[in-house]
């Protein structure tokens, strides 16, 4: 691991400042996913700014509106009184991420912003265009069991990135159109969290649309009815501690047995959680039924793309669907 | 159990002298103030967790209770916490499996919450309550969870254990050993190469059926 300088600021303009200024730092929350890549060196900061003294911890609903700090850690979301009660879909999903020992140090920030898992961003030995930007990417014609199918462009093999967004919280917060609040340089500013991800059809070095020295300070979720007839299925190599290979948070707002709104975002399938808006225009207005849930999941995989090892992804996102909107509804 | 006991011991570390530091401080001021800081005047023997740890590159002081022991000690602020357990306090029950956050054999409590300390900056304790496995037997009488593991067979070669122990331990407390379903999902970031785990998910509900404090 390279040497770095150690600071620990007080207020969030020290903070945004130390980063902004200085393009070898970065901040350091939980730490879960950095250390692990700077262990690895493949993120290797001079400056180490740790954000966990700053007052950004608390979980609050002010005027309908859940604020959630960025420090907050994903296990203390996931207990709090008012994100059970408002917001199971939300608790489902930081529950089937990573361990309990993880989510004691995870933050809600952090998870966000955590890198992909493709295996080769990992291993140093192999070219890869977000490590390092126009070396080829080793995905496409390797092992591409647990990459992308969702705006998948490998028509520049030099720019071509197809990995995924790792994180269960955020597919969720996707489904529950979620908010960050964000801190920079020219003050604090409020942005969807779907503008958050960085398309990887250009740079696909560039994880996010944050500038330098831009901090999370919350994520907000506003009142939402549908919240309550909501499901997280995750599917994965094994029951638990494993990252999804595709998962579906969905929501409805149902009445006289029909839907009235729907939400689907899927996870594991493209380098953002992946909201659905046709699909969930598809079903409005229709009884809740089993063969309005399998239409559902057949709709979704417009605009699909496999690779050699991914295409079981393709079988899985119907059934996925289908089942999540199942349970979701009282169906099954 | 694992109630911390302060005895008021403290040990400095004395690997450097102090007139090291003091250069060193000289040169941070130096760099901070370019970065737009100013180095906060703390004395390290009154460090509070409130203070900014004082170091440079090379060194930070860090001051952190363990097993109840305040310690005092300068550390490169790349050193893990489980580095600093292991290599700097010879505190050699915490386990170093993966290094990588995969497989829990390093978990240990801060403030009495299961972590990895693989994961974690030693310099990010400071001021903080780290728990180990060494501080779970007391008066040479193991701990209810140990003696568990040992009649239910919840191990075999042994190296994941204290990691189990410590997150069984902290899974009875947080609530989540309500059925032998609910102990493998809390449990699942403890691997065993072993398998020991039926066994495992036996001592832990023994322990949580008998309403036994940990
Ligand atoms: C073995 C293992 C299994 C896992 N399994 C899962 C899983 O199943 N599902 C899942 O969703 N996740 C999983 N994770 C990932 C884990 O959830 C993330 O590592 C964690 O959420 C990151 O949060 P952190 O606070 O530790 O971030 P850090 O590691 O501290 O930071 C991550 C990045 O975000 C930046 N950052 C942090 N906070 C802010 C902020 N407030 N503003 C701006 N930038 C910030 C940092 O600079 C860094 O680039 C797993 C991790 C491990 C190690
Ligand atoms: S998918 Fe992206 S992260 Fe993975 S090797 Fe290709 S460029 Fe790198
Ligand atoms: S050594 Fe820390 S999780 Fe494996
Ligand atoms: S007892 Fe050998 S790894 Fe668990």
């Amino acid at each position: 691991m390279k040497p770095f300088q150690y600071i620990r600021p007080k207020t969030i303009k020290e903070a945004v400042q130390a980063v902004a200024d200085d393009s070898q730092a970065r901040y350091i929350a939980g730490g879960t996913n950095l250390l692990d890549l700077m262990k690895r060196d493949i993120e290797k900061p001079e400056k180490l700014v740790d954000i966990n003294h700053l007052p950004l911890k608390k979980i609050e609903v002010k005027s309908g509106v859940l604020r959630i700090g960025s420090l907050a850690l994903n296990s203390a979301v996931s207990h709090h009184a008012q994100v059970v009660k408002r917001f199971p879909l939300l608790v489902q999903a930081l529950l089937a991420g990573a361990s309990g020992q993880i989510r004691n140090m995870a933050t809600a920030g952090g998870n966000l912003l955590q890198q992909t898992r493709c295996p080769y961003f990992y291993d140093t030995a192999f070219p890869c265009n977000k490590r390092s930007p126009g070396t080829g990417c080793s995905a496409i014609n390797g092992i591409s069991r647990l990459h992308a199918v969702y705006e998948v462009d490998i028509s520049n093999p030099q720019k071509a990135c197809i990995a995924v967004n790792p994180s269960d919280m955020a597919v969720a917060l996707m489904a529950l159109d979620a908010s960050i609040m964000v801190s920079g340089k020219n003050g604090e500013r409020k942005m969807a969290l779907d503008e958050l991800y960085h398309s990887p059809a250009t740079q696909p070095n560039l994880d996010h649309n944050l500038e330098k020295g831009d901090l999370i300070t919350a994520v907000e979720l506003p009142h939402a009815p549908l919240a309550q007839h909501a499901h997280y299925l995750k599917v994965r190599d094994r029951t638990s501690y494993a990252f999804a290979l595709v998962s579906a948070a969905v929501a409805l707002d149902i009445r006289d047995h029909r839907i009235q709104a729907a939400r689907i975002t899927l996870g594991g399938v493209a380098y953002k959680p992946w909201r659905l808006p046709a699909v969930e225009k598809q079903l409005l207005g229709q009884p809740i039924s089993i063969t309005a849930f399998r239409d559902a999941g057949v709709a979704a995989l417009t605009d699909t793309r496999s690779f050699e090892h991914n295409a079981y992804k393709l079988k899985l996102i119907p059934n996925v669907i289908a089942e999540a909107l199942k349970i979701a509804s009282g169906l099954s | 159990m694992i109630e911390e006991q302060v005895n008021g011991q403290e040990k400095a570390d004395q690997t450097l002298p102090d007139h090291v530091f003091e250069d060193r401080r000289l040169f941070l001021k130096q760099t901070m103030a370019f970065a737009g800081f100013t180095l906060a005047p703390v004395s390290f023997l009154t460090a509070t967790p409130d203070d900014i740890p004082i170091g440079d590159h090379e060194r930070v002081k860090l001051s952190v209770t363990i097993n109840g022991q305040k310690r005092r000690l300068s550390i490169d602020p790349r050193m893990t916490t489980l580095d600093l357990l292991r290599e700097k306090l010879t505190l050699t029950g915490t386990k170093k499996g993966c290094d990588l956050g995969q497989c829990g054999a390093c978990t240990i409590l801060i403030d009495g919450q299961r972590t990895l300390s693989c994961l974690s900056l030693a310099i990010m304790q400071h001021g903080k309550k780290i728990t180990t496995v060494e501080s779970l037997s007391e008066h040479g009488n193991l701990h209810p969870m140990q003696q568990a593991f040992i009649k239910h067979d919840g191990f075999q070669c042994g190296y994941c254990t204290p990691g189990q122990l410590m997150s069984a331990i902290a899974c009875i407390r947080e609530g989540c050993a309500g059925s032998d379903d609910e102990i493998r999902e809390y449990m699942s970031g403890n691997l065993c190469r072993c398998g020991a785990y039926p066994n495992i998910v036996n001592a832990i509900s023994d322990i949580k059926n008998r309403g036994q404090k940990v």
